[in-house]
């Protein structure tokens, strides 16, 4: 029993409870939505879960990014923008190579985009630490650059490639599953060891609460800073490659476009403070795997896509409604007039207090 | 993060010079942020009082400095700057932009953020434009789109005033729903039906009549604006509302303790961007007779940059709207310059306009840096 309730007191219960009500949504349009079958001449799983996992992929791994920088209470407005310029940097140089279906290339196609993205990253922390700049406009200023950087690189076209092995980043499968949504996994599980079996997520957690604290107790949060945008520019870059391997154009007016917003709702969703502090890694991929989930939802029940933000705006304000103190009150005051018989399960309400609002 | 000495300098009753309390408030900031102790005012009327003030203008001053310097510039590359042609169309094609800068001003002053205002634009001319189509009269159809925009901001403002939720979530929300709305309504761009009573806002008017095409002209749209400037500077500078909302930027638990009505502000501000959002649409949609579910896309991006060219700090405190109408006039002025010289390719436009937003933030810093 304690377990369960302990188990229903994570922050991101809502974003799971949200997700199921997703799929019973989408189950009870078609009972077979959740199936998943083994294709054997492909040799891999096909199924609309698979679809969302896949989908979910570019969206990991910017809200994971994300999380790091909003836990020192920045920002990285800039996510969407990388993507858009490290996709165009492998597009580009793919469309341009001798030999685009060698692995070789393949390979530096991605160290480029990887590379570019981690150093727009570090620019954007430079900005933050060095230069003294607000995140806001620190990665704002990016976020224009980078878009910008995106289409200068394709001289304004939407640069397409041919090449298998990239391809394959996006649209292959190892072991029946989705490559993308295997690598997605491993960055996640990187990152949480490398914050929770290390120093590094509570030392990032201090200056995000209170940087001059941290100060005082040795941290030097110049560096931290530096490391988490430096992690997002990365994050980014990989979400970039993740995005345009799996139709292998890149649109540099879209690519990414606003994908700095789900990304923001996605930690926000884990039940992360945007004013920094604790965070939540399991929380941020909950919340981008609802944003998923929510996306494919929304087409597949047969609205129009570009409908979507109405339905995440629903979603953000019911969070952050059942996440207020000023309704978590009044749901107190409706268990207790019920009497204490009656006040097990703490659905919604055992989200933690100020979970959004600090 | 905020410092009990950061407010110290608020006076609480109202002074017989509402404007300097109200900058001696903005002069604070540095002290808020940065954990320094602030250096407190005393006597009003004292001369190193008055130095302060400027200091606290002096990004203002600068954006203002960089326009000339842009305008000279332009015109002594291109040519046809100085004329009242450029110059109308400057006004002309940048009155919403001009209404969104002021009205994101008051809610940055607090501290906050609206990254609705965009999206607003879209639902509210969207909705206007079918209105018309359905042959609702302007007199109609404008109060509904300023309402729609009203509502927009009620609901952000509700979500951060009641529900203490962050103001860059509640916003965000708002924008998702405002422009999922937009694109319910429809994805295709909607034409304001010929004679609408919309479409004579926009009519050009002219003022002097130049050789050629060179005339002085505006539109119901720019005095639109100039209006919401001067009502928007009057209630900022020169009324109580005003002077609680450099406050709450101040020091928000210094503008409670002092018993100012901070909540209240809060909620009333964020209506204001919104209303103001609303006003732009019409404005915009005036001009233009389309509107389209990506309608103002990325605009807030454009209004809190002009807010911030303008001088408005983000961590709020200082600002000036007259500011923000300078900061919106430099990127116009940057676009009609890009487009002059021809040279520059068109996708590097976005970097440029990063670059100068960068050159003004850091300037901005140099001269808090100085004032420590």
């Amino acid at each position: 029993m304690n377990r369960i309730k302990q188990i229903l007191r994570v922050p991101w219960i809502g974003a799971i409870a949200a997700i199921l009500l997703l799929l019973v949504i989408d189950l009870a349009k078609d009972p077979t939505y959740l199936s998943v079958t083994y294709n054997s001449t492909l040799g891999n799983l096909v199924g609309n879960v698979i679809d969302i996992l896949r989908a979910a992929a570019p969206v990991l791994m910017i809200s994971i990014g994300m999380l790091l920088v909003i836990a020192t209470a920045g920002i990285d407005l800039s996510v969407g923008s990388v993507m858009a310029a490290s996709g165009a940097a492998a597009m580009q140089f793919l469309s341009s190579a001798a030999h685009p279906e060698s692995l070789g290339t393949a390979m530096t196609a991605l160290a480029l985009a990887l590379h570019l993205g981690t150093a727009l990253g570090t620019i954007s922390g430079l900005l933050v630490t060095v230069v003294g700049l607000q995140p806001f406009i620190s990665t704002l200023v990016m976020m224009l650059g980078a878009r910008g950087l995106a289409k200068v690189i394709t001289n304004g076209q939407n640069a397409r490639a041919v090449s298998a092995p990239f391809r394959f980043i996006a649209n292959g499968y190892i072991f029946g599953f989705p490559v993308v949504f295997l690598i997605a996994v491993a960055v996640v599980l990187l990152i949480a060891l490398m914050c929770r079996r290390t120093a590094l997520g509570m030392m990032i957690e201090a200056v995000g609460l209170n940087p001059r604290a941290s100060r005082l107790a040795g941290l030097r949060a110049r560096g931290l800073i530096l490391i988490t945008y430096t992690i997002s520019g990365l994050l980014a870059a990989i979400a970039g490659v993740f995005a345009t391997a799996s139709v292998m154009v890149v649109d540099v007016s879209n690519t990414g476009y606003l994908m700095e917003m789900d990304a923001i709702l996605a930690v926000v969703i884990g039940g992360t403070s945007l004013a920094g502090g604790k965070f939540s890694i399991g929380g941020a991929a909950a919340g981008a795997l609802l944003i998923a989930t929510l996306d494919k939802t929304v087409t597949f029940v047969g609205i129009s896509s570009s409908a979507t933000p109405a339905f995440k705006a629903v979603v953000i304000i019911a969070l952050c409604l059942l996440q207020s103190q000023r309704v978590r009150t009044w749901l107190a005051g409706m268990r207790s007039r019920r009497g204490p018989a009656s006040a097990a399960p703490a659905g919604p309400a055992g989200i933690e207090p100020k979970g959004v609002a600090a | 993060m905020s410092d009990p000495t950061g407010g110290a300098p608020l006076v609480p009753e109202p002074q017989p010079e509402p404007k300097r309390a109200g900058a001696r408030v903005a002069a604070n900031v540095p002290g808020r942020r940065g954990g320094r102790p602030a250096r407190v005012g005393r006597g009003a009327g004292a001369p190193r009082d008055r130095f302060r003030i400027n200091r606290a203008i002096l990004p203002t001053l600068a954006a203002l400095a960089i326009f000339i310097a842009m305008l000279v510039f332009g015109q002594l590359r291109y040519g046809h700057i100085f004329q009242y042609s450029t110059l109308s169309n400057l006004v002309i094609n940048n009155a919403q932009m001009i209404i969104l800068a002021v009205g994101l001003t008051f809610v940055i002053i607090t501290g906050g953020i609206d990254l609705s205002v965009g999206a607003v634009v879209a639902l509210s001319s969207v909705s206007g434009v079918l209105l018309s189509q359905q042959g609702w009269p302007a007199a109609v159809a404008v109060p509904i789109m300023i309402g729609i925009g009203l509502a927009c901001g009620l609901l952000s403002g509700t979500l951060v005033r009641f529900f203490g939720v962050q103001p860059f979530i509640a916003t965000l929300a708002v924008m998702f729903l405002a422009r999922g709305l937009a694109s319910m309504l429809s994805t295709k761009p909607v034409r304001l039906p010929d004679g609408s009573g919309i479409l004579a806002l926009g009519e050009p008017i002219k003022l002097v009549d130049g050789p050629k095409v060179n005339d002085l002209t505006v539109s119901a749209g720019v005095i639109i604006a100039a209006v919401v400037v001067v009502v928007a500077y009057f209630l900022l500078q020169r009324t109580r509302f005003g002077r609680t909302i450099y406050a709450i930027g101040g020091s928000e638990q210094s503008a409670e303790l002092m018993g100012l009505p901070v909540q209240r502000t809060k909620l009333l501000i964020y209506a204001l961007s919104g209303t103001l959002s609303g006003i732009a649409a019409v404005v915009f949609t005036a001009r233009l007779g389309i509107a389209q579910n990506i309608t103002g896309l990325g605009w807030e991006l454009d209004a809190i940059a002009s807010t911030v060219i303008g001088g408005t700090l983000l961590t709020g405190g200082a600002g000036y709207v007259l500011g923000s109408v300078v900061g919106s006039l430099v990127l116009g002025l940057m676009v009609v310059l890009i487009t002059r010289d021809g040279g520059v390719p068109p996708e590097a436009t976005t970097i440029i306009t990063g670059g100068i937003l960068l050159m003004f933030v850091v300037l901005q810093r140099a001269v808090v840096r100085q004032r420590k």
